[in-house]
């Protein structure tokens, strides 16, 4: 029964990204989208809690979310998947289950 | 009337909320009154003069340029903290390179960028006079 955690805030400024870490277990997707896109960026703060959860998770970007905050694809870290809103679409249909940590 | 100095502080990214977008707006109604004005860029608030946001895949206006605009209404001391900067993996290279020209040297560019630490954003802060929160 796989899980479709969706995020919106930045991990810089709250702890809702970190506590979907703490919460998701292995097999499921994490889709960052709005703010919690820079979240994807490598070489932050936070990138190494992101990278162990991706040992076991699925973890995806809204492209558009990233490229309007200035960040290119080419600084991701490496792994995480961009999609687009058709693939966001795609991500709640293929999971059994989604939650947002708003 | 006397001059104050104005400090707009600004610590959120650009476009999931209206903070930046209202920041802005209220810094260019202060510049209409001839007050002394600095904007600040903490924490996720140095996304907001990133270089290169293309918001095409959002179906948002991109405002990002007129940050660039803000040199023509006398605003040109823009205070970017260096460890907000590190944490999110960013250096000065990935800001835009907003510019002023100055009256008093033959109109020459000049930058409005000025990156301090965090115990020199702290002084900054503490000799204003007024402060706005977004």
């Amino acid at each position: 029964m796989a899980m479709l955690h969706i995020v919106n805030k930045s991990p810089f400024e709250r702890n809702a990204f970190k506590s979907c870490l703490d919460h998701a277990v292995a097999g499921d997707s994490i889709l960052m989208i709005e703010d919690a896109a820079v979240g994807a960026v490598d070489g932050t703060v936070f990138a190494d809690d992101l990278k162990a959860a991706m040992t076991d998770k699925s973890v995806y970007v809204l492209g558009g979310d990233l490229a309007a905050r200035g960040m290119s694809e080419d600084r991701m870290i490496d792994g995480i998947k961009v999609v687009d809103y058709a693939g966001f679409v795609d991500l709640t249909a293929d999971n059994d289950k989604t939650q947002s940590w708003v | 009337m006397a001059t104050k100095k104005f400090m707009y502080v600004n610590r959120k990214a650009p476009y999931g909320t209206v903070y930046a977008l209202e920041s802005l707006e209220v810094v260019l109604i202060a510049a209409a009154f001839e007050q002394d004005v600095s904007l600040a860029f903490i924490d996720d608030g140095v996304y907001q003069i990133a270089k290169g946001q293309n918001t095409d895949g959002i179906g948002m206006k991109n405002f990002s340029a007129t940050y660039n605009a803000l040199g023509d209404y006398e605003i040109n001391k823009l205070y970017v903290e260096k460890e907000s900067l590190e944490e999110r993996g960013l250096t000065e290279d990935d800001l835009m390179p907003i510019m002023w020209e100055d009256e008093d040297d033959d109109w020459a560019e000049k930058p409005s960028i000025r990156i301090v630490s965090r115990a020199e954003m702290a002084n900054v802060l503490a000799d204003q006079d007024v402060h706005y929160s977004f």
